[in-house]
C-alpha cells in the first residue's frame, strides 16, 4: 500500500522559504496572497498487513526521521 | 589529551579541525570514520562542518544515524566532551544531544564571511579561559543556521546558562543587523545542561592563526586544553 506523508513547519515557526515565495507572488501581481507555508511530501510504498498497521509504522518513521518534532508537524494518509 | 575528529561522507572541515588541534595547539588527534564504532579513547570528539549526506532531508538528519553516532551519544551521556561545529552542531541538534533545531537562514542566502561573537558564558570547557563579553572574530559559512527553540526550552536554557555565544557587532552590541541568519535571540552557540556537549555555527577551526585573518578560534581550543590539563592534575 501507499502512504503519503506531509511534513510542514509547526504554526508559529518562521518559514523563510514561505515568506520569500509570498513576497515573490505579491511582486508578480498577486497581492491577494496573505501568507505561504512551505512543506514537503513523501510517498512511501509500504508492505503491511493492513492500513492500521502501516499507519502505526509510518507514524514511527515520522517521529524518528521524516519530521523533526521540534519544528515540524506531519499528517499521514494510507491508501490500500 | 587526544582529539577525535569524525569524518562523515560530505564533511569538509575535518582537516581544518585536525590541523588546528595537531599543528597549532600541538595535541594528539585522530580521524574517526562515520562507519566505525570505536572512539579510540579520545578525550574530545569533534563533529566538524560540511554537508554530511548532502544535507538530504534536513541538515544532520541522516548523519545522526551513522554507526559512530551511537558511540558519540553514549559517550556524551556518560559525561564525555563533544563539540559540534556548523554541520556538527546540526547533527547534535538532530540527535537530541542539544536542544532546538535549525531553520533555513532568514533571507534564504548562504552566509559566508567573518562575523563577531560575544561570549555569553564562561561556564564551559570551551569558554572557561575567556571573559564574559569578549568579542571574537570568527567565520561563518552555512545555509541553515537560523536557530530555533520553543519559548519554554529557551527560558530553561537561559536559566541554566546554556547560551555560550551570541552574534554581535564589532563592539559587542547585540543588534538585529549583526545577526547573519535570523537566529532566535541571536544565538550562535550553546551547551547542554550537563555542560559537556557544545554546538556552534561559526568555525573556530578556521581562525587559529593570524595568517588566516583571525586567531580568535584558537582561544576555544586552548580553553579545552586547559580544562583537560586541570582535570589530569586534579
Amino acid at each position: 500500500m501507499k502512504a503519503t506523508v506531509r511534513v510542514e513547519l509547526k504554526d508559529g515557526v518562521l518559514d523563510p522559504q514561505g515568506v520569500t515565495i509570498r513576497n515573490a507572488l505579491v511582486d508578480m501581481g498577486y497581492p491577494e496572497v496573505g501568507s505561504v507555508r512551505s512543506g514537503r511530501i513523501f510517498t512511501l510504498d509500504v508492505d503491511a498487513d493492513g492500513s492500521a498497521s502501516a499507519k502505526t509504522r509510518v507514524e514511527e518513521m515520522c517521529r524518528r526521521l521524516l519530521a523533526n518534532p521540534v519544528i515540524e508537524k506531519y499528517t499521514i494518509e494510507v491508501i490500500e | 589529551m587526544k582529539f577525535g575528529v569524525i569524518t562523515f561522507p560530505g564533511s569538509n572541515c575535518d582537516y581544518d579541525a585536525y590541523a588546528a588541534a595537531k599543528f597549532i595547539l600541538g595535541e594528539d588527534v585522530e580521524f574517526l570514520w562515520h562507519a566505525d564504532s570505536d572512539l579510540r579513547n579520545c578525550d574530545v570528539i569533534i563533529l566538524p562542518g560540511g554537508f554530511s549526506y548532502g544535507d538530504y532531508l534536513r541538515t544532520g538528519a541522516i548523519a545522526r544515524f551513522s554507526p559512530i553516532m551511537k558511540e558519540v551519544i553514549s559517550f556524551a551521556k556518560s559525561g564525555g566532551t563533544v563539540w559540534g561545529i556548523c554541520n556538527g552542531f546540526q547533527i547534535l541538534l538532530e540527535s537530541g544531544l542539544l536542544p532546538g533545531a535549525m531553520l533555513r537562514n532568514r533571507g534564504l542566502r548562504f552566509v559566508c564571511g567573518h562575523i563577531y561573537l560575544r561570549v555569553e558564558s564562561t561556564n564551559s570547557a570551551i569558554t572557561r579561559e575567556l571573559e564574559r563579553g569578549d568579542t571574537l572574530r570568527i567565520p561563518v559559512a552555512h545555509s541553515d543556521g537560523n536557530y530555533f527553540v520553543d519559548k519554554r526550552a529557551l527560558d530553561r536554557m537561559k536559566e541554566q546558562d546554556q547560551i555560550l555565544f551570541r552574534y554581535c557587532t564589532r563592539n559587542g552590541e547585540m543588534v538585529d543587523s549583526a545577526n547573519p541568519n535570523g537566529s532566535l535571540d541571536s544565538i550562535a552557540g550553546i551547551c547542554n545542561e550537563a555542560r559537556n556537549v557544545f554546538g556552534m555555527m561559526p568555525h573556530p577551526e578556521r581562525c587559529v592563526e593570524s595568517i588566516l585573518g583571525s586567531a580568535d578560534g584558537l582561544r576555544l581550543f586552548a580553553s579545552l586544553r586547559q580544562h583537560f590539563r586541570q582535570r589530569v592534575s586534579a
